[in-house]
Formats: C-alpha cells, structure tokens, sequence
C-alpha cells in the first residue's frame, strides 16, 4: 500500500515521501515506478540531462537527497508533457521536475549542478510578473544576460534589436490595473506556503 | 406475516481469528464476549482457525453437548467456508439450513485499518446472523439430474480440448464457433514456442478429429442466441448463419474459391497481410472444409451480378437463398472457450502502426514468416520484396500500462523471443534487437529458450520503447524507422535505426466479452476476462452451476495452460455428468396458495419459466425443480406472499435490525 | 457555439506574438466568434512561476480564472479561450488540479481572498482557440469562409506540445500524433505534409538555459519539415513560433544548414485563405519571412485529375492497416 504522506509526521518521512507531499494536485504516484524508462527515452533534452528522469526516481527511492537536488536534470525538463502522457504508471512526473527544482533552490544545491543559472532566470522572470503583472522580455533578456552571459549579450543584442525592429518588443513593460490587489494575492499564497 | 420461531433458540457463535487476518484487526474476544450476551446464545467463543478440523469438532461437540440447534459463525466469506460448516452441523445431526455465517473478513477486517470501526463492525453483522438464524427453517436440498450433453463456445485450442476430452469420455458435446472454422489463434501461428513445433502440425490432428467424432456436433459459423435453465438441463439456441453454401452437397473441392474474381483484405485469418476471396475458407486446413460468402462483398449479394462460383460448382452446392437456422438442443453444462483479442496496436500512435509501413504486429509477422501466409514464409518489407537487415521487436506493447490495459499479457515476452530466434534463423545476417521491461519467462523451458536467444546473438536492451519514427536526425537514420529508447542498463538515451519493427501486442478480452458474459449469467471482471470461482482453487467453474470457462476467455495464457484448462473444464463436467443427479440449495420460491390474489404479476417476470398459473383455481404456483431462487417473483408480488427459501421476509428484517442494533440502541436511549 | 468566450491574449500576444493577437481577431470576427477580453488579466507564470514557489504559482493564474468567472455571463457556462499555449496549459492545469484536490483549491482561494475574489473549480471551461474553430466553429463554417484557398502551399501542421498534452479535459484525446490542424489546413486548401514531429517540444525556455540543447530541438523541426519539402510551418503558440523563427538564423550557423522556413500562425494561414492582406493579419513580423512562399500560392489544385485516378496496388506489396483516428472534441 502506498504510505500516504499526509500520515507520516513530517519528521520521519522519506525523501519521496517529501517530494510526493510537495507535489500539489492529486496523487502524483510517484512510488509506482516502474524504472521501464519510457520516460527518459521520450525526454527531448534527455541527453543533456545529469540523470534521465528515470534514474532521478530511482535515486528518490534510494534516499539520495543530495545527488538529486543537485542534478541538472529538473532544469533541463522542459515541460514538453511527452513523459507524463507516455508514462504507464500515470506519473506526475513534469510536476515532479517542478517540486525537485522548488526543492533544490529551497535548500541551496542548485547552485552545484551545471544549470546553476537556470533559477535566476526563472526568478528574473517572476520578479517582472511580481512587480507589474505582466512579464517583461526586454528586462528580463538584459537583466538575465548581463549577469550571467555579457558576452552572449552581444550575440542577443542582433536578435534584440530585430524584435524592437519588427515592433515584436516593446522597450517599457505593461502594469496591470489592480497590482495591488495581485500582489496581496501572491503575498498570501507565499504565507500559506510558508515561503514569506 | 410474522412467524414466531418454532423452538426456543440455543445458539452457539464462533469468531473466528482466521490466524491475524481477523484478530490483527477485530477484537474478536470482545465480540465473542458481547455476543454471548445476546438473547438466545448459549455459548459464544472465538477460535483461531474455525475451519480446521478442530474448529469444527468444537462446533459439533457444543451442538451434542449443549443441546444446540442455532450455529452461527463469524469468519470468511460464505463462498468460502459455508459448505464447511454446514457439514459440521449436518454430522452432528442438525439441518446445515440451521446454520448462518457472517462475513467478518472480506467485509470487515480486510475493508479497513481501524480497529475500533472493525470490532463495531463485526458486532453489528454478528447480530444480523444471530437474528437471522432464530427464523431459519430445516430445509433438504434438491436433487436435479444432469443432462449428459455438453456445449463447448469457441473451438480455438481450448475449446478444442474441452470437446475431445468430453467425447473421449463418451459424452455427447455441441461445440459452437462463430467463425467459418475452428483453430483459433492457434491456427495463425507458425511454430510455437518453446519448443518450436509447428503449430499447424500439432493442430490439425485434433482439428480433424472434432470433425469426425462421432460424440461432436461440430456447428461452425454459428452463434448460441439464448441459454435458457439451469445447472443439468440448459436449453440451448444457437444461430446457424447461412454460408450460402449447401453442405449436403459440397465436397470441398475449393473450384468456387479459385473463380471468384473479387479479393479483399483479410483482416482475421491473415491478420491484415493478405487477400482473401469472397467466397473463401479462412485456410486450407479449415474444419469444416465447407466455403463460406462474405455477402458484404459479395458482387452478386451487393449489385445481384458475377454468380461465377455458383457457374462452376460441380455439384450445384452454391444456394444464394439459404438462410440462417435456428437450432435448439439440451445440454446439462456449458463450457466457454471464446479467447481474446489481440490489442489494436494503432492506439499507441507513437509506435507509428497504420503510419509507418515497416512496422508490423505480432500476429502480422506470424502469418508472415509461415510458409502457408502472404508472404510463403519469407520475412519482408511492406513493399513484399526487401529482406530487412535489422528488425526491432517491442514488448509490452497495450500491457503493464494504465493507459491501456495494466496487466501483463503473459505470452508476449516468450514470443517475442521466439521471433527473435525466426529473424535470426531466416535472415541470418539481420540483426535483431528486443527492447523490454523484464523479460517473463517462468515456465517449463522457457528461461533456457531466453539463453538459446541470447546466445543466437539478439540485442537485448532493457527499455521501453519511447517512440518510433521516421524523423531522421542524423545521416546514419536516413530512410529508417528510428526506435528510440532509454537504455536503462546503461542509462543513456538511445536511437537505433532499423528496417522493420513488429509491436509484440497484448492480449485483451474479446469487445463483446460484456454480452456473451450476460448471455451466460456469468461474471466478468472489470478487463473484460470471465471471473473464475476462486482465483486459486477453482480456475474453470464460474459463480453459475454447470457453466465453466477455459482458456484466454479467462485472462492472458499460453498454450500449454489454455490445455490444462480445457482439459480442467471437461474433467469438472465429466464428474457431474457421472454423478448423474447432483444435490442442489433448496433456495427456492414458494406461493402461500391461499393468499395469491392470482393477479399473474409473477408468471411472466420468473426468468426460469418455473411459475405456471392453475386457471381452475386462479392461483399461481412454483415449480420447484424448475425454480432457481433468484427471488424475482418474490420482489414483485403485490401481495407480498412469495417467499424465498432461506431468504424469508422474516429471516432478512431480522437480520436487518441486528445488523443495525446501534442505531435501535440510540434511538431508544434516553437522551 | 457558445455565443461568448472570455479572451485571455496573455503577455506573449501583446508583445512578441502581436501578428497573433491581430489574425486572431481577423479570424474570429469573420467566423462570428465573440471574444471579450478578460478585465486586467495578468501574466501566468509560463513554465517560471512553479519552479519557483507552487502555490503562488497557481494562485497566479487562479486570478486570471477568477477574472473570467466574475465577467458578466447571464447565467450561461463560461468558456475562457487562450491562443498561447503555455497559458492554455496553466489555466486548464490550474483548473483541473483545484477540481482534483480540495486541499489546493481551499488553499488558492484564500489567497484569492486577500484580493477579494474567489474561483469555484469547474466554473470556467477553458479552451485553445484550436479547439474553439475545430470543435465549435467546425470545419465546414470555415471552408465557407475560404475565399482564396492556398492550393498548391505545403504546410507542416505544427502542435507544439501543449496542447495536445497532457489534455486535462479530454478535449483532443490524440496527444501523440493529432490531426485536426492537419484537418483545419486541408481544408483551407492547403497541401499537409504528414509531418512526423507534429507535436514535438520546441525548445521552450531552453534557449535563455542551455542554447545547445534548445538549438537542437528546434533544428530536428527544421530539418523534419524540410525533408518533407515544406513550404512553412504552421504553429498555435507564441512560443513555438519564437523559438522556430527567432533562432532559425542561429540554428543554420551553429549546424551549417540553411533553412528559410518561415514560420506562420495558424491564425494567419487561415486569413489568409480568408481573403485578407498580409498586413491585416501581421504577415511581416515573422524574422524568416513568409511574403516570398505565399507565391507558390495557385490559382488551381495541385495536379488535379492525378487525384481521382486510384492508386493501382503494387501485386507484391503487402496491404497496409488503416489509421485510427480519436480525435473526441469536447463532448
Ligand atoms: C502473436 C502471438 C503468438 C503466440 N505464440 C504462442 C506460442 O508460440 N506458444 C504458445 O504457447 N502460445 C502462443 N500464443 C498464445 C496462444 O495464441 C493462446 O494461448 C491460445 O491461442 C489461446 O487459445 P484459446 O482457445 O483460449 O483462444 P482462441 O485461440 O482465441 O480461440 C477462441 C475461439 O472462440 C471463437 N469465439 C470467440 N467468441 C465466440 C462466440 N461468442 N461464440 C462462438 N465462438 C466464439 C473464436 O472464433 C476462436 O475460434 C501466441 C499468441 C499471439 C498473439
Ligand atoms: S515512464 Fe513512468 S514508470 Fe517508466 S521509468 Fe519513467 S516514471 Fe517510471
Ligand atoms: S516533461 Fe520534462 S522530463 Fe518529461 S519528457 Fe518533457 S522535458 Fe523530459
């Protein structure tokens, strides 16, 4: 039977306890796997990935925290679906990339895995939504590229300025009416997650 | 009405442990403490295995000793242990109908983890049985005689077996297949693993001999329509389509077959791969050798012109009038044998079968390499002339996935071996790669055929295919079928380019499994396969008297258990066929005469015909030996004066407040 | 057809997608579909928010739902119609898990509740606006519209993968190789190749990532399209249609290959075949650009007559098995 993690006292559960509670929205089954790798043969980006997804589950079961939360292999899921639909066990597995990388930033150990700057660009992104509602791909490509590649910056600037050209940027980004009303949403959704 | 049991109840009640599968969960000392507080139980005890021979002693030692003449027992399911317990009444010479058993396991112990809700629980279906057992009645079985007559439904191998072991024994059977002639799937394949005898060579014998037995009534292209009775005397109709074809005067000559002008694809014997006739016979080997018109096609039934196979019957056979008959016959069992499908492989569109030409079923590729199919044994291409280099062969293909069918199929991973050891044996320089999940091979000989395969040199790679396709990424893939896979032994991505890929499909109940299942009143489990009695011991009853099943009808098996199950069947028939009368539940319905209003409500709802209607009187009555207790009559009676055996009114609201007593318990308490 | 459907453009069609936006809205007022812009939507997040913080993250797009459901609907069902894939996906996600799993519903709506609104699961239908023209507007009212039909174009059908996957509503049912783009583009006369990675992934946000894998994945599309001689690709997202137009200069340099594809939205295609100028319908934007394809447009069938001549079967070929098709449509 599968141990249902809502009944293990937090403390005492395992690594895929852990990860199958931090996976919002229905059970994501995860304790079913099969290791057939259906999975890791359909993944576009499977062959720049640390572990295939695969490998990722049965290092889950093995308990082996730090070697999963510090595999690329989350950051290089690029939520194609392929795997889930795919999956003869019915795994959640793209909203199980989702929580390992939620997971991995939490505890610091993306930092070690060769897509350490793929957070940053996730949160670069989330800090435009945050701040206007909407994103911003002007901001976001300079201030992301700045930081990490400035000198790919010159290699995105030909695509850049094409974008401003064919009318396809715009140069200031959209604020949405009721911001406020947003961001008290998100700054009660971060306190239930207790991510204030 | 309100019958007043006749003698005061002595009750003894027995809870049984059932080792921890009862006590890990209900607290049967409790119970059996509280139920011996109830009124009418003289002794109530809990035991740990009530079905051993122990257990039982004890039961017939209180009914000696204490003067008992109630036995109730909490334990196992009825189906289980009931006929155990009754026995032990019956030796200590009390009426078994004196006896009830309420159901703690199955319904309780095993339906949950909470000890307090489970003990609750056994206690309220405690007292429903020991309500309930103050209104039973001593009843005597009835005796029934057994039709000696068997029908077999499906003549594949199975069905095969079940008519020739029964014939054998000197029993008359009616074996009935709706296809223009027995075989089966059997009949498609070329050699059988493991031993790689021709499966032809080891069919036809037996094909021939239902043909000429005398004890076999062999009625091919037929359909049964209606079962009506019950164990020992089924009536039994059966659709005979009409062939269009005389078989008085048919001699087989096939000359029709060789006239006909129209060919069309043969989506059943051929699986897809070849051509049949319009008037044909599925194979040369086809018993009966009678043809048969596929009218559909036909261009004399479509447009009423050609007539060529009628022009050259030699003997005038050819009878575009003929017409379907319906034919009725006593059987006292039913055996079912009707098989399965095999998975349409085209709903895995990732596989690319019905896009990509290359790729082939299983059941495709036996017609091909036998040397009686399409392709006269020769393995190629869909173009019908290149010799593939490298053949990938799938596994698993619809089975051990939820999106299809969860089970394993059984069968696919043993032959795809076999074709794996085909390939390399017609096409030695091919290379051949098998991807699977795990390879299933226990049974006799089967793992050292996997060895002889390894050895042969196939690549064996553990994964499950991902997809196949034919966009090429790299120079090497160019005008290939690409199967890409997670190598998992090694745990990199793989793409490996081949000619030919055949998906080893699996096996499914057949699509109408749900109607010919209702037509037989038997069960079928949610895949579609027919439910057993007893998953363990007792494989080929089912929960109806006299109806028995055999084969892949029952879920996913190879030849050799097919076999032993339709031997299995046939054995189980013989024996009630030898017993000549068997001893049947006295669960039937009874007509308080004097009551019956003789509205007639009744008379048409009894499924069994057992109600007949005396004008003179203006009453109905039951007969008996026709009645099978299903309680219909008893339901719809306006009057409410039908009563079930062993199901009285009476017996079932008394069992009713027991089962409720917390809720009288509230009700009454003072608040 | 509903008579209304609540429009969610998302950040992408303002923007970058603009040619999009305005096929879009060229495109549903010739075939009478109502769009009603959703009051001050926000972003959803795309593939960024959730690897981030989960319940933020659907909190997100539960507003734009919550939005949606409070617009004025005169007691009628409410359908919420996308054209970005992305965002189809984390509405109908969002939707679809709140429904699933009461925890993360009662969750979501308290945070919800500190902006004063509130969205029962199940309320809002929502839609890619391919199903809208396939399964409620129909190919038939389209091929009405048809008044200039793209004989002789050859389009790869272009699904991404959202769409199809994971199908939370059962609206396609045909994740893996899907038809009715290809159903869609034939009937608007257009040649449709049987484009074998149909609904293969694009790349997504790889490029910003790892370029080297996202450069790949789009020259596999590429490549597929022009093996089979495509004159463009047909795509229904925002995304797809950046990654594949925006880098196919980068592809060709990193690969040495010289693909000019252009890259169009299906919205456009569709225009088009509707009689409209290539400016109303934002041809021009596109990087790659589409003007010099759309003279392979003719005026006649491709070799017509060739059509109704049966194919004679090859005596030695072996017959081949039929398709399936599943395509179910929203019941
Ligand atoms: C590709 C492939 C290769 C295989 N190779 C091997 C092998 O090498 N070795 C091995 O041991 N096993 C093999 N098997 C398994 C083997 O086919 C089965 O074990 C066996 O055929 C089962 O026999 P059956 O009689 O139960 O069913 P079937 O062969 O399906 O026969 C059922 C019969 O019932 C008839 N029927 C169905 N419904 C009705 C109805 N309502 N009324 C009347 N008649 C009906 C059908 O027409 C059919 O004749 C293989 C299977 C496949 C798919
Ligand atoms: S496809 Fe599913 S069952 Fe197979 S290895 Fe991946 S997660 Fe496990
Ligand atoms: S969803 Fe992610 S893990 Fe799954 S196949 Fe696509 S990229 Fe790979």
């Amino acid at each position: 039977m599968a141990l249902d993690p809502g009944i293990v006292p937090e403390g005492r559960r395992t690594f895929m306890q852990e990860v199958i509670a931090a996976t919002p929205g229905g059970d994501p089954h995860l304790e079913l796997c099969l290791q057939c790798g259906t999975c890791g043969g359909s993944c576009p980006s499977g062959p720049d990935m640390d572990h295939t997804p695969r490998q990722l589950f049965a290092m889950i079961a093995a308990g082996m925290r730090e070697d999963v939360l510090k595999s690329n292999t989350p950051w290089f899921c690029v939520s194609c679906y392929y795997c889930v639909v795919r999956c003869p066990q019915e795994i959640h597995i793209t909203d199980i990339m989702y929580t390992l990388k939620r997971m991995a930033i939490e505890e610091g150990y993306y930092r070690e895995s060769s897509a350490a700057e793929a957070p940053d660009f996730s949160e670069t992104f989330i800090d435009f939504v945050e701040h206007y509602g909407r994103s911003f791909e002007l901001g976001l490509a300079t201030r992301y590229h700045l930081k990490h590649h400035p000198l790919g910056m010159l290699k995105m600037a030909g695509m850049g300025l094409n974008m401003l050209i064919k009318g396809r940027m715009d140069l200031k980004p959209t604020r949405i009416e009721h911001l406020d009303q947003l961001q008290a949403i998100l700054q009660k959704a971060k306190e239930l997650e207790g991510k204030d | 009405m309100q019958h007043k049991p006749q003698e005061k109840p002595r009750i003894g009640v027995y809870i049984c442990h059932c080792g921890t599968n009862i006590a890990g969960t209900v607290d049967v000392e409790e119970v059996a403490r509280w139920a011996g507080e109830l009124e009418g139980v003289v002794v109530a005890r809990d035991y740990k295995f009530m079905c051993s021979s122990l257990g039982q002693d004890l039961i017939e030692n209180d009914i000696k000793e204490k003067k008992l003449n109630r036995i109730v027992v909490a334990a196992c399911s009825p189906l289980m242990h009931e006929k155990t317990f009754r026995g032990a009444c019956q030796k200590a010479g009390l009426n078994p109908y004196f006896f009830e058993m309420a159901n703690i396991r199955e319904h309780d112990a095993w339906a949950t983890d909470d000890k307090t809700a489970a003990t609750f629980k056994a206690k309220a279906l405690v007292e429903g049985a020991v309500n309930r057992v103050k209104f039973h009645m001593p009843l005597e079985p009835i005796p029934v005689d057994i039709n000696p007559n068997t029908l077999v439904v499906g003549g594949g191998i199975a069905g095969i077996t079940a008519a020739l072991e029964l014939a054998n024994a000197g029993y008359h059977v009616y074996l009935v297949e709706r296809s223009p002639s027995i075989g089966g799937h059997m009949a498609q394949l070329d050699k059988t693993f493991p031993t790689l005898d021709c499966s032809a060579c080891i069919l036809t014998p037996k094909m021939v001999d239902v043909g000429q037995h005398e004890n076999i009534t062999l009625l091919a292209y037929s359909e049964v329509e209606a079962v009506e009775g019950y164990l020992g005397n089924f009536t039994i109709t059966v659709r005979k389509k009409a062939r269009h074809v005389n078989e008085d005067l048919c001699t087989g000559c096939g000359i029709c077959i060789e006239k006909c002008p129209r060919k069309v694809i043969d989506t059943e014997f051929e699986a897809g791969l070849g051509y049949r006739k319009v008037i044909y016979r599925p194979f040369p080997q086809a018993v009966p050798k009678y043809p048969v018109i596929d009218t559909e096609n036909c261009t004399f039934f479509q447009r009423g012109k050609c007539r060529a196979c009628q022009i050259f019957c030699p003997t005038k056979a050819i009878d575009f009038d003929q017409e379907d008959e319906l034919i009725t016959f006593q059987v006292g069992n039913i055996i079912i044998a009707t098989g399965y499908d095999l998975f349409d492989a085209r709903r895995i569109p990732q596989y690319g079968y019905g896009r990509l030409a290359n790729v082939f079923t299983s059941l495709e590729f036996e017609r091909m390499v036998n040397a009686a199919g399409p392709t006269g044994g020769r393995i190629v291409l869909r173009d019908g002339v290149t010799e593939p280099r490298s053949v990938a062969i799938i596994h698993c293909v619809g089975s051990r996935d939820k999106n299809y069918h969860e089970y394993c199929s059984k069968i696919c991973c043993m032959y795809s071996l076999k074709f794996a050891h085909l390939v390399r044996e017609r096409l030695p320089d091919a290379e051949v790669y098998n991807f699977y999940i795990d390879i299933r091979a226990p049974g006799k000989g089967y793992e050292e055929f996997y060895h002889r395969v390894l050895h042969e040199g196939a690549h064996l790679i553990r994964g499950r295919v991902a997809e196949v396709t034919d966009a090429a990424r790299e120079p090497g893939e160019e005008g290939k079928l690409i199967v890409q896979v997670e190598d998992t032994l090694i745990g990199k991505q793989r793409r490996i380019p081949v000619d030919m890929v055949i998906l080893s499909a699996g096996i499914e109940a057949r699509k109408d499994s749900k109607e010919v299942a209702q037509l037989f009143k038997m069960g079928c489990d949610f895949d579609g396969f027919f439910v057993e009695r007893h998953p363990k011991l007792d494989p080929v009853a089912t929960m109806t008297e006299g109806v028995f099943i055999a084969g892949c009808a029952q879920g996913p098996k190879d030849i050799p258990d097919t076999v032993a199950q339709g031997a299995a069947a046939a054995a189980r028939v013989a024996g009630l066929i030898h017993q000549g009368t068997v001893l049947m539940e006295p669960v039937r319905a009874y007509i308080h005469e004097d009551l019956c209003s003789g509205c007639r409500i009744c008379n048409n709802l009894c499924p069994y015909n057992a109600i007949v209607f005396h004008e003179d009187r203006q009453k109905s009555e039951v007969i008996t030996a026709l009645c099978q207790g299903c309680g219909t009559c008893v339901a719809a009676c306006p009057s409410g004066v039908i009563s079930g055996a062993h199901f009285t009114n009476d017996q079932i609201f008394a069992q009713i407040e027991g089962v409720l007593w917390d809720v009288r318990a509230k009700a009454t308490a003072p608040s | 057809m509903p008579n209304r459907y609540a429009y969610y453009p998302g950040c992408s069609l303002e923007k970058n997608a603009r040619a999009y936006h305005i096929s879009t809205l060229y495109v549903a007022e010739k075939l009478g579909v109502a769009l009603e812009e959703v009051p001050d939507w926000n972003c959803c997040g795309a593939t960024e928010y959730f690897a981030i913080a989960a319940l933020p993250a659907y909190a997100l797009v539960a507003r734009n739902l919550a939005l949606a459901q409070g617009m004025d609907w005169n007691g009628g069902q409410r359908h919420l119609v996308a054209p970005c894939s992305a965002c189809f996906l984390n509405l109908s996600k969002t939707d679809h898990y709140m429904a699933d799993s009461p925890q993360l519903a009662a969750q979501v709506n308290e945070a919800l509740a500190a902006g004063g609104l509130h969205y029962d699961p199940g309320a809002v239908f929502v839609h890619h606006l391919l199903d809208v023209i396939v399964d409620d507007v129909g190919y038939e009212k389209v091929q009405e519209m048809v008044t200039k039909p793209l004989f002789g174009l050859r389009v790869a059908p272009y699904y991404g993968c959202l769409v199809t996957r994971p199908d939370y509503k059962h609206i396609h049912n045909e994740p893996e190789h899907p038809f009715c783009l290809d159903d869609l583009l034939a009937a608007l006369g257009a040649t449709v190749i049987d484009y074998p990675v149909k609904t293969a992934c694009c790349g997504g946000h790889m490029t910003q990532i790892s370029e080297d894998t996202a450069l790949e994945l789009i020259r596999r599309l590429l490549k597929a399209a022009a093996d089979y001689r495509a004159d463009a690709i047909v795509a229904l997202c925002p995304m797809c249609q950046l990654n594949l137009d925006g880098y196919q200069a980068q592809v060709n340099k990193h690969f040495g290959t010289d693909y000019h594809i252009p890259i169009l939205y299906f919205t456009q295609v569709m225009g088009l075949a509707f009689g409209a100028t290539p400016e109303e319908i934002g041809i021009g934007k596109e990087f790659v650009d589409a003007r010099p394809v759309l003279n392979k447009i003719q005026e006649k069938p491709p070799e017509e007559g060739k059509k109704r001549r049966k194919k004679r079967r090859d005596k030695q070929a072996l017959p081949m098995p039929e398709l399936l098709r599943t395509h179910t449509g929203r019941k």
